[in-house]
């Protein structure tokens, strides 16, 4: 009995990083796919094929953005920061929805 | 005090004439390769990418757009319906024709080569060419070849106004961010100039106008440049204006303005 209450959370904390697990690897999709967030397209990023020059190279995420709002700014409307930004405004021009920029936040955090 | 500062910070449209920025825009392409003589830049990426530029080289060797200017040179020699020919009215040093064009013609606007074409069809009681027909692309790609060495030399002359806001307008269409990607012409080809996007490269604006039409090997066929600037909008999500549009005629007008001196040498051939 005394061991039930360790052993139940420790079944919870796996199911819970099971689903981070999950939402990371949506939000990896998410980033590279052509017509979703196609980061690819400007960054360097993690193992990605082909990637372009014109943004810098996505890592240290939590170093560079220790504020997860603020990241999730910058890639929801990058031109918030700096209005003449290369950078498309996603969240703004209807290309990602607040939530799928989540994802992304939640696995540019991995890098 | 805080305003002054404020609006001191505003980029304020800029007064300077055509000639001062043209000066500005080479000088960017300058600044960033001092190595690349400015000539080059009628080779569009190829003054920039070495990799790129020996493949093009090998291409060059059998140029894909050859048929295409035989056939516009067979299209130039045909008679029109009333007689007459082209060089009737286009005129009759064959090399010179090109390099007339874009040009302002007050109450007409920006009259590029096509343009011209079709009015000297017309009048002659021809049908007029789609802007995207063989005929009309294979036609000039026979009169850049014929060009070939003369200078780009685009007037904008103080005396017609129209002239200077047809200037203005492109410019503006060139400089404005467009589309669900939100870019304009310049975030591509002057602020990320040899950049990648993805695999592609970006290439200099300074020197587009000079080699078109262009054989595209993507697409195993030739494009004028216009449609070269219907994909890019495409690219960025945005509203399409047709060829030959008042809109891609200005911008044609002030990407030629900006190539002033250059040597025209189209046709070209591009990935
Ligand atoms: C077409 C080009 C382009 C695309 C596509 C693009 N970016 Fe960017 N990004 C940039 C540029 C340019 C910057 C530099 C700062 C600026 O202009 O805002 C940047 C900056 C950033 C930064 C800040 C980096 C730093 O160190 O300051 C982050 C984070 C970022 N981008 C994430 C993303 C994500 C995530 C996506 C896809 C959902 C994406 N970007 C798509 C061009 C792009
Ligand atoms: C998102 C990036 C992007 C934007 C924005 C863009 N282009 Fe391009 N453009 C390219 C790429 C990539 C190429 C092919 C590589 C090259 O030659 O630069 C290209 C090629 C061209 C070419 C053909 C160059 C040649 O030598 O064959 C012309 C002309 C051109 N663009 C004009 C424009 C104009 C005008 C606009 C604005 C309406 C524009 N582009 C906007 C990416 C862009």
């Amino acid at each position: 009995m005394k061991n039930l209450l360790p052993l139940g959370l420790l079944v919870v904390a796996q199911s819970l990083l099971a689903a981070d697990d999950a939402r990371i690897a949506i939000g990896k999709e998410m980033t590279f796919d052509r017509a979703k967030g196609n980061c690819l397209a400007c960054h360097r990023i993690d193992d990605g094929e082909l990637p372009g020059t014109l943004g810098p190279p996505l890592l240290a995420m939590k170093v560079r953005f220790p504020d997860r709002a603020a990241l999730k700014q910058q890639v929801c409307d990058a031109t918030i920061r700096q209005p003449d930004s290369r950078m498309p405004p996603f969240c703004r021009h209807g290309i990602l929805t607040g939530e799928e920029v989540d994802l992304i936040v939640d696995y540019l955090y991995t890098l | 005090m805080a305003l002054t500062l404020l609006l001191g910070s505003l980029p304020l449209p800029s007064q300077a004439g055509p000639e001062e920025d043209r000066l500005a825009f080479v000088g960017h392409y300058q600044s960033l390769f001092p190595e690349v003589p400015i000539a080059e830049y009628a080779n569009g990426i190829y003054a920039l990418d070495e990799d790129a530029r020996a493949q093009w080289l090998a291409i060059e060797d059998f140029p894909p757009y050859e048929f295409s200017i035989e056939r516009g040179s067979e299209l130039w020699d045909t008679s029109l319906p009333d007689g007459s020919q082209l060089t009737d009215c286009l005129g009759t040093e064959i090399n010179k024709i090109r390099p007339q064009y874009p040009r302002y013609v007050p109450n007409q606007g920006v009259v590029t080569l096509e343009l011209a074409i079709n009015a000297c069809r017309s009048a002659a009681g021809a049908k007029r060419w789609d802007y995207s027909s063989g005929d009309m692309i294979d036609l000039t790609a026979y009169l850049a070849f014929e060009a070939r060495g003369q200078e780009l030399n685009v007037r904008v002359p103080a005396d017609q106004p129209g002239a200077l806001a047809a200037y203005e307008a492109g410019k503006r269409f060139y400089y404005s961010k467009r589309g669900q990607l939100n870019f304009a012409c310049a975030d591509c080809h002057v602020t990320s100039v040899g950049q990648y996007v993805r695999a592609d490269r970006l290439g200099p604006s300074l020197g587009h106008p000079t080699h078109f039409p262009v054989y595209r090997s993507k697409l195993g066929g030739m494009i004028s440049l216009h449609q070269r600037f219907f994909g890019c909008v495409r690219d960025v999500r945005a509203k399409p204006f047709e060829l030959q549009s008042e809109e891609f005629r200005n911008v044609e007008f002030f990407l030629s303005y900006m190539s002033n001196g250059l040597e025209i040498n189209g046709p070209g051939a591009r990935k």
